[in-house]
C-alpha cells in the first residue's frame, strides 16, 4: 500500500472514531433544545434523582470522553508504518493497581450516593402525613387497558357503597404526601408519572404503596411502562393535580354525586 | 515487520499427507468422561435447585399450605426412599464388583440396582394414580402443582437411570468391562447416587415439612 | 485404534512444565461419504461452520424483525414495503398492535438465544478451542454433533411459533407471566407462547451439551506445555462463558417448564390468587393459583443476566486475541485480564435483581443489588484500560479485523457506561423500561458482541476456507456499518431521556411524545441503511470462499496454535507434534529473528516473557 494511500485510510478512521465522542457529546448538549431531555419535574424528590443522574452524567462524561480520546489517540499514533517494533511489555503492576484503585473508590462512592434517594422514594413511606401505609389517599388498579382509582370512604375502607372510584383520572392533592396503594387486576402494569420521576410496576397479588408529593398543580401523563398485552402502547392516565383546598372540595363535591345518585 | 497478509508458500503451507492424529492428555488426572459427568451434575444441581428454591419461595409466600402428612400417604414414600437408598448401596457394591473384575457380581449388583430402581418408579407411579383418582392434579391448587413438578422431575430421572443402568447391564452380559475399563459403570453409579440424593431431599422437603 | 506411544519429539521439553499428561497418537485414517463429512459431522470445524452458517441465516432473520420493528416505530400503521406482505398478509402489510409485540419479542428472542450466542459459543467455541488448544477434536465429538442437531428442533420450534393460532409469542423475550402463561390474556399466549418455551428448551440442551464439552476438552486436552496461563484469552473467555451456561441456564430449563406446566396443566407457578384477566378469572376456569408473578422474574433474570455475559465474554476474548495479533504487541496485563473475566462472570450471578428495581421486590434487596452491580464496573474497567495499554505502543496493522475490534472497544465503553444509570437505583426509577434501556443494550449486544464476531470472522476466516476475505470490501463494510449502527443507537438514549417507553406499538399515541417521531425516523432511516449495507459483507463472505487469496498457514503471522495447522486444517487437525513453550502474545519480541515467537518455537538466543 502506498503510504499515501495508507496515510488516508488512518486518518478517515481516527476521524470516525473521533467523530464518536465529539458528537455524542453534542448530542447531549443539544438534546434539551432538540426536546429529547428529560420533561421538567414536579415532584419533591424529581430533583435529588434529576442531580444523581447528573452526578453519573458527568462521571461517565470524563471517562467516556477520556478513554474515546486514548483509543484515537493511539489509534492514530500507532497506526503509523515504523520499521521498529512494537514497545515490548507485558504490563505493569503499579499501574494495573492504579486504575483498578481509583475506579473502585469512585464506584464505592456513587453507590452510596445513591442510597439516599432509593429510600426516599420506596423505602421511608411518610409517616406524619394525612396519608400513610396504612391508611392511603386511595387505591390505584390497573387494568387492561386502563387505571381505575378508588377513594375510602369516610372511615377509609375501600369496599362498599360509598367508595368513589373513577377510571383515568387521578385527582390529587398539590403539596401534600400522597401515598397510594397500587393494585392489578390481571396482569403486570407500571405506573409511570415522567415528571414526578416515579414509576412502579403494578404486580397481581400483591399490594404496593406508592408515595409522592407534587409541588405544581398541574395535568401530567401517567404511562403504563411494562408491557401488559396489545393494548400497553395506549393505556394512557392523567394526574390532575390541584391546589390543596380545591382537592378538599372537589372530594366533597364527589361524594355529594356520589350519594345524589341514589 | 509483518505485512497485513503472510504470503502462501506451498512448500510450507500445505497439509502433510498422511499424518497421524496427535491427541493430548493434560489436567487433573480423571478420565474425561468422569470430568464430564461431574460437570453435568453440576448442572443437574442447578436444575433441582431452580426447582427446590422455587418450591422454597411460593411455600414461605403463601398464606397457608396444607399438611403434606394429610395428603400425601407419608409411610409408603417413607418405604420408597428406604428402597432408593437401599439401591445406593447395592449400586456401590456394582461398582466393586466391576472394578475387581467379577463379571457375575457385577451383572447381579446391577440387576438389584435396576429392580429397585423400577419398584421406586412403580410404587411413585401407583401413587400418582391413586391421587389422579382422588381429584389431586396440578390444576387443583399450588401444593400440587409443585408437588407434581418437583417429584415429576425426579421420576423422569429414575427413570433415565433405570435405562441407563440397562444399557450397562446388557453392556456388562456381553463381556463390555473389565478390570482396567470399567468406566462405564462408575459413571452411570454416579447419576444414580446423585438421583437418590436428590429424593432424600425431595422427600424431607414435600413430605415431611 | 489408540496406542500408547511415548510423546514424540520429548528431546525438546516444553520450558518451564513438564508436559501435563502422555501424548496419544492413533493413526486413524477415515474415508467419510457427504453425508457424514459435511451434514452429520462429529468434526469440530464443521460443526462450528454449521454454527456460523446457520446463525448468520438468523442474524438475517432477526435483522428483518428489527427493520419491521422500526418501520412501526417511524410510520405507525401504515404499509411496510416489501416485509408487510410478507409478515402481516391478512391487513395489508400493516402491523397490527398484536402484531408489533410479537415483532420484538420474536426479534429479542431470536437474537440472543440463535444469532449471538451460538454465533460466538457454537461457531468460535467450536472452531477455535480444539485449534488454540493443540487438541485433534473436542473431548466428545459425537456429543458435540448432537448440540448442533439439537438446535434444529429449537429453530423448528420457534418458527413455527410465529405460525401458530392466535400468532407467535407475545410477551417479550423475557416472558412475564401472568401475560405469558393466561391464555386469555394475549392472543400470542397461546401455542405461540408454548412453542417459544419448548424451543428455548433445546436450545437450552444444545448449548449443555456444548458446555460440557468445552470446559472438558480446555481442561483435559492441552498440548504439552499449554498451562492455564499460556491459554490465549479467547480460550479463557469461552471457558468462563461455558460455565457460565453450566450454573446458570439449567435454572432457565426450570424456570420454563414450571412456566409450561403453568400453561399445558394449568398449574399455578406464576399465576396469584385472585386475578381477573380479560373477564376470566383463572380459578373459575380450572386452573391453580397461589404462585407468584416475581418467582418468574427472580428465575428467569438469574440466568439471563448471566447470559448477556455469555454474550459479551467470549466476544472480549476474541477482541483481545485480534488487538494483540493485529497490533503486533503482547496483550496488556494478560492476568489482569483474566482475572476480570472470573470477576465480571463472578459477579454476574449475584446482580440479577438490577432488571427488577421496579418490579415491587423488596427495595432494601435492591440496593444490594446495585451495590453488586456498579462493582461489576470495576473489571470492566480493568479490561478497558488493559485493551488501551495493549493499543500504546504497538504497530498497529489497519486490516479489517483489527477496526472491528477497535470498534468493539469504543462501543463497549457506551454500552458499559450507561450500565452505571440503570445501576442505580434511583435513576433508574426514571430511566427502567425506557428506550435508554434499549440504547444500553444494542450498545452492548449490536455495537459490542455483534462488531465482534465480525472481528472474529474476517480474522479466522483464512484458517477457516484457507481464502482471506477481501480487505477493500471489508473495510467498506467496517466503515458503514460503524457509522450506521451509531445512527442507530445513539440517539435512543435521548429519547430515553425524554421518557420514550420501550415496546409501544405507536408512541405517538401520547401527545407528549409527538415530537420524537423525527427523531425516530431518522433512526429507522439509518437502521434500513445498515441492512442495506451488509451487502457487502454477504458478498465479501461468500465471494472470498470462492475467490478470495489464498493464504498459508499463518497469515497474520500469529503466535497461537490454530496457526500452526494447515489453513484449513484436515482431519484431526495437526500434521505435526506440538509442544507450546510460552505465552500466546510474545509480539515485538526484542532480538527474535522476526517480530513474534510462535507458542511452539522455543526462545534461543533471546528473552521471552515466561
Ligand atoms: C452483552 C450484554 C450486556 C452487557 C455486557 C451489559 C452490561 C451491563 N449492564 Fe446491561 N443489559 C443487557 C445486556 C448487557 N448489559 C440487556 C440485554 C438488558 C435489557 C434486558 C431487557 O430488559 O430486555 C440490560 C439491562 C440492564 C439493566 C436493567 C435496566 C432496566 O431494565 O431498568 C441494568 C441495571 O443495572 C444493566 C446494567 C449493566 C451494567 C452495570 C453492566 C456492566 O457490566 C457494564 C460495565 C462496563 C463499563 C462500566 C464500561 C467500561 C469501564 C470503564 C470505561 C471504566 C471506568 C468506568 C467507571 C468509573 C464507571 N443492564
Ligand atoms: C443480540 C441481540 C440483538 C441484536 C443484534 C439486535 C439488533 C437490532 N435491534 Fe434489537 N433487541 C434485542 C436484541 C438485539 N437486537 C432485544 C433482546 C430486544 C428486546 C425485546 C423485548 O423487548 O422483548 C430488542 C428490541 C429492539 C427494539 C425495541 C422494540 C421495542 O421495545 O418496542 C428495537 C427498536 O428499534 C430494536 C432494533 C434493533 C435494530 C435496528 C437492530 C440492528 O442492529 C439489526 C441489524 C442486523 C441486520 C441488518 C442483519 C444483517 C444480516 C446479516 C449480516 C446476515 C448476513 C447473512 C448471511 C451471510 C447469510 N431492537
Ligand atoms: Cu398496562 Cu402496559
Ligand atoms: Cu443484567
Amino acid at each position: 500500500m502506498s503510504s499515501l494511500k495508507h496515510f488516508l485510510l488512518r486518518a478517515v478512521i481516527t476521524l470516525l472514531f473521533l467523530a464518536v465522542p465529539i458528537l455524542g457529546v453534542w448530542t447531549f448538549v443539544k438534546a434539551e433544545e432538540w426536546g429529547l431531555w428529560f420533561p421538567p419535574t414536579y415532584s419533591t424528590y424529581g430533583p435529588s434523582i434529576d442531580f444523581l443522574f447528573d452526578v453519573i452524567m458527568w462521571m461517565v462524561a470524563v471517562t467516556f470522553v477520556g478513554t474515546e480520546l486514548l483509543l484515537v489517540w493511539f489509534f492514530f499514533r500507532y497506526s503509523k508504518k515504523d520499521a521498529t517494533r512494537a514497545t515490548y511489555t507485558h504490563g505493569n503492576h503499579t499501574l494495573e493497581m492504579v486504575w483498578t484503585a481509583i475506579p473502585a473508590l469512585l464506584l464505592i462512592f456513587v453507590a452510596f450516593s445513591q442510597m439516599k434517594a432509593w429510600s426516599t422514594v420506596k423505602i421511608n413511606f411518610p409517616e406524619d402525613g394525612p396519608y400513610t401505609v396504612a391508611k392511603p389517599l386511595m387505591e390505584i388498579y390497573a387494568s387492561q387497558f386502563d387505571w381505575r382509582v378508588r377513594y375510602p370512604d369516610a372511615q377509609g375502607n375501600f369496599e362498599g357503597a360509598d367508595v368513589i372510584e373513577v377510571p383515568y383520572d387521578i385527582t390529587v392533592p398539590a403539596d401534600t404526601k400522597v401515598v397510594l396503594r397500587l393494585k392489578s387486576r390481571d396482569v403486570l402494569h407500571s405506573f409511570f408519572v415522567p415528571v414526578f420521576r416515579l414509576k412502579q410496576d403494578a404486580v397481581p397479588g400483591m399490594e404496593i404503596p406508592v408515595w409522592f408529593e407534587a409541588t405544581r398543580p398541574g395535568d401530567y401523563d401517567l404511562i403504563c411502562a411494562e408491557l401488559c398485552g396489545w393494548g400497553h402502547y395506549k393505556m394512557a392516565g392523567k394526574i390532575h393535580v390541584l391546589p390543596k383546598d380545591e382537592f378538599a372540595s372537589w372530594l366533597a363535591k364527589q361524594r355529594e354525586n356520589l350519594y345524589a345518585k341514589d | 515487520m509483518s505485512e497485513a497478509l503472510a504470503a502462501y508458500d506451498p512448500a510450507v503451507d500445505a497439509p502433510a499427507h498422511h499424518h497421524p492424529v496427535y491427541d493430548y492428555d493434560s489436567g487433573p488426572p480423571v478420565e474425561r468422561g468422569k470430568f464430564a459427568i461431574w460437570l453435568f451434575l453440576a448442572t443437574e444441581i442447578m436444575f433441582f435447585s431452580g426447582l427446590i428454591g422455587a418450591y422454597i419461595v411460593l411455600r414461605s409466600a403463601a398464606k397457608s399450605w396444607p399438611d403434606p402428612q394429610e395428603r400425601l400417604a407419608v409411610d409408603i414414600t417413607a418405604f420408597n426412599t428406604f428402597l432408593l437408598i437401599t439401591s445406593s448401596w447395592t449400586m456401590v457394591k456394582a461398582v466393586f464388583a466391576a472394578k475387581a473384575g467379577e463379571r457375575g457380581k457385577l451383572l447381579a449388583w446391577l440387576a438389584a440396582t435396576i429392580a429397585i430402581g423400577a419398584s421406586f418408579v412403580s410404587i411413585q407411579v401407583y401413587e400418582y394414580i391413586q391421587l389422579i383418582h382422588e381429584g389431586a392434579i396440578p390444576k387443583i391448587d399450588i401444593f400440587w402443582s409443585t408437588f407434581y413438578a418437583m417429584t415429576g422431575f425426579h421420576g423422569t430421572h429414575v427413570v433415565v437411570g433405570v435405562i441407563w443402568l440397562s444399557c450397562v447391564w446388557f453392556k456388562a452380559l456381553g463381556g463390555g468391562y473389565t478390570v482396567r475399563n470399567n468406566l462405564g459403570v462408575e459413571l452411570a453409579g454416579l447419576y444414580w447416587h446423585f438421583v437418590d440424593l436428590v429424593w432424600v431431599l425431595l422427600f424431607t422437603i414435600v413430605y415431611l415439612f | 485404534m489408540s496406542t500408547h506411544a511415548h510423546a514424540p519429539a520429548h528431546e525438546a521439553k516444553p520450558l518451564g512444565i513438564d508436559p501435563p499428561g502422555t501424548t496419544h497418537v492413533s493413526h486413524e485414517h477415515h474415508e467419510f461419504g457427504f453425508l457424514r463429512k459435511y451434514i452429520f459431522s462429529t468434526d469440530h470445524k464443521v460443526i462450528g461452520l454449521q454454527f456460523l452458517f446457520t446463525g448468520l441465516v438468523m442474524l438475517l432473520l432477526g435483522g428483518l424483525m428489527a427493520m419491521a420493528i422500526r418501520w412501526q416505530l417511524a410510520y405507525p400503521w401504515t404499509e411496510m414495503p416489501v416485509l408487510g406482505r410478507l409478515l402481516f398478509p391478512a391487513t395489508g402489510g400493516v402491523t397490527t398492535p398484536e402484531g408489533y409485540t410479537m415483532l420484538f419479542t420474536m426479534h429479542g428472542t431470536l437474537m440472543i438465544f440463535f444469532v449471538v450466542i451460538p454465533l460466538l459459543t457454537g461457531t468460535f467455541g467450536n472452531y477455535l478451542i480444539p485449534l488454540m488448544l493443540g487438541a485433534p477434536d473436542m473431548a466428545f465429538p459425537r456429543l458435540n454433533m448432537l448440540g448442533y442437531w439439537f438446535w434444529w428442533p429449537g429453530i423448528f420450534c420457534i418458527l413455527l411459533s410465529f405460525g401458530a393460532e392466535g400468532g407467535g409469542p407475545a410477551a417479550g423475550w423475557t416472558a412475564y407471566p401472568p401475560l405469558s402463561t393466561i391464555e386469555s390474556a394475549a392472543p400470542g399466549s397461546n401455542w405461540g407462547q408454548n412453542w417459544m418455551l419448548i424451543s428455548l428448551t433445546f436450545v437450552g440442551v444444545s448449548s449443555m451439551m456444548g458446555a460440557v464439552n468445552y470446559v472438558t476438552t480446555i481442561v483435559k486436552m492441552r498440548a504439552p506445555g499449554m498451562t492455564f496461563f499460556r491459554m490465549p484469552l479467547s480460550i479463557w473467555s469461552l471457558l468462563v462463558a461455558a460455565l457460565l451456561q453450566l450454573f446458570a441456564l439449567p435454572v432457565l430449563t426450570a424456570a420454563t417448564f414450571m412456566q409450561l406446566f403453568d400453561r399445558l396443566f394449568d398449574a399455578g407457578f406464576f399465576t396469584p390468587t385472585g386475578v381477573i384477566i380479560n373477564n376470566v378469572s383463572p380459578e373459575a376456569i380450572g386452573q391453580a393459583a397461589g404462585g407468584h408473578p416475581l418467582l418468574w422474574q427472580h428465575l428467569f433474570w438469574f440466568y439471563a443476566h448471566p447470559a448477556v455475559y455469555i454474550l459479551v465474554v467470549p466476544s472480549m476474548g476474541f477482541v483481545s486475541d485480534i488487538l494483540a495479533v493485529h497490533g503486533r504487541k503482547p496483550i496488556f496485563g494478560y492476568k489482569p485480564m483474566v482475572y476480570s473475566i472470573c470477576g465480571i462472570a463472578g459477579l454476574g450471578f449475584i446482580v440479577w435483581g438490577h432488571h427488577m428495581f421496579m418490579s415491587g421486590m423488596n427495595p432494601s434487596v435492591g440496593l444490594v443489588f446495585m451495590t453488586a452491580t456498579i462493582m461489576i464496573a470495576l473489571p470492566s474497567a480493568v479490561k478497558v484500560f488493559n485493551w488501551l495499554g495493549t493499543l500504546w505502543g504497538a504497530r498497529i496493522q489497519v486490516t479489517t479485523p483489527m477496526l472491528f475490534a477497535v470498534s468493539f472497544v469504543a462501543m463497549f465503553i457506551i454500552g458499559g457506561l450507561s450500565g452505571i444509570w440503570m445501576a442505580s437505583t434511583p435513576v433508574d426509577i426514571y430511566i427502567h423500561d425506557t428506550y435508554i434501556i434499549v440504547a444500553h443494550f444494542h450498545y452492548v449486544v449490536f455495537a459490542g458482541s455483534m462488531m465482534a464476531i465480525f472481528a472474529a470472522i474476517y480474522h479466522w476466516f483464512p484458517k477457516m476456507f484457507g481464502r482471506a476475505m477481501n480487505e477493500t470490501l471489508g473495510k467498506i463494510h467496517f466503515v458503514g456499518t460503524f457509522i450506521a449502527l451509531n445512527g442507530v443507537f445513539y440517539m435512543m438514549h435521548q429519547l430515553g431521556l425524554a421518557g420514550l417507553m420501550r415496546r409501544t406499538a405507536d408512541p405517538y399515541a401520547y401527545e407528549t411524545y409527538a415530537h420524537l417521531q423525527p427523531m425516530n425516523q431518522f433512526i429507522s432511516w439509518c437502521a434500513f441503511a445498515l441492512l442495506g449495507w451488509q451487502i457487502f459483507f454477504v458478498l465479501n463472505f461468500f465471494g472470498s470462499m470462492v475467490w478470495g487469496k489464498r493464504v498459508g498457514r499463518n497469515p497474520w503471522n500469529a503466535c497461537s496454535l490454530e496457526w500452526e495447522a494447515p489453513s484449513p486444517p484436515g482431519h484431526g487437525n495437526f500434521d505435526k507434534p506440538l509442544a507450546v513453550y510460552h505465552g500466546p502474545y510474545e509480539y515485538g519480541v526484542p532480538d527474535a529473528p522476526k517480530d513474534f515467537v510462535p507458542q511452539t518455537q522455543k526462545a534461543v538466543g533471546f528473552q521471552v516473557h515466561a
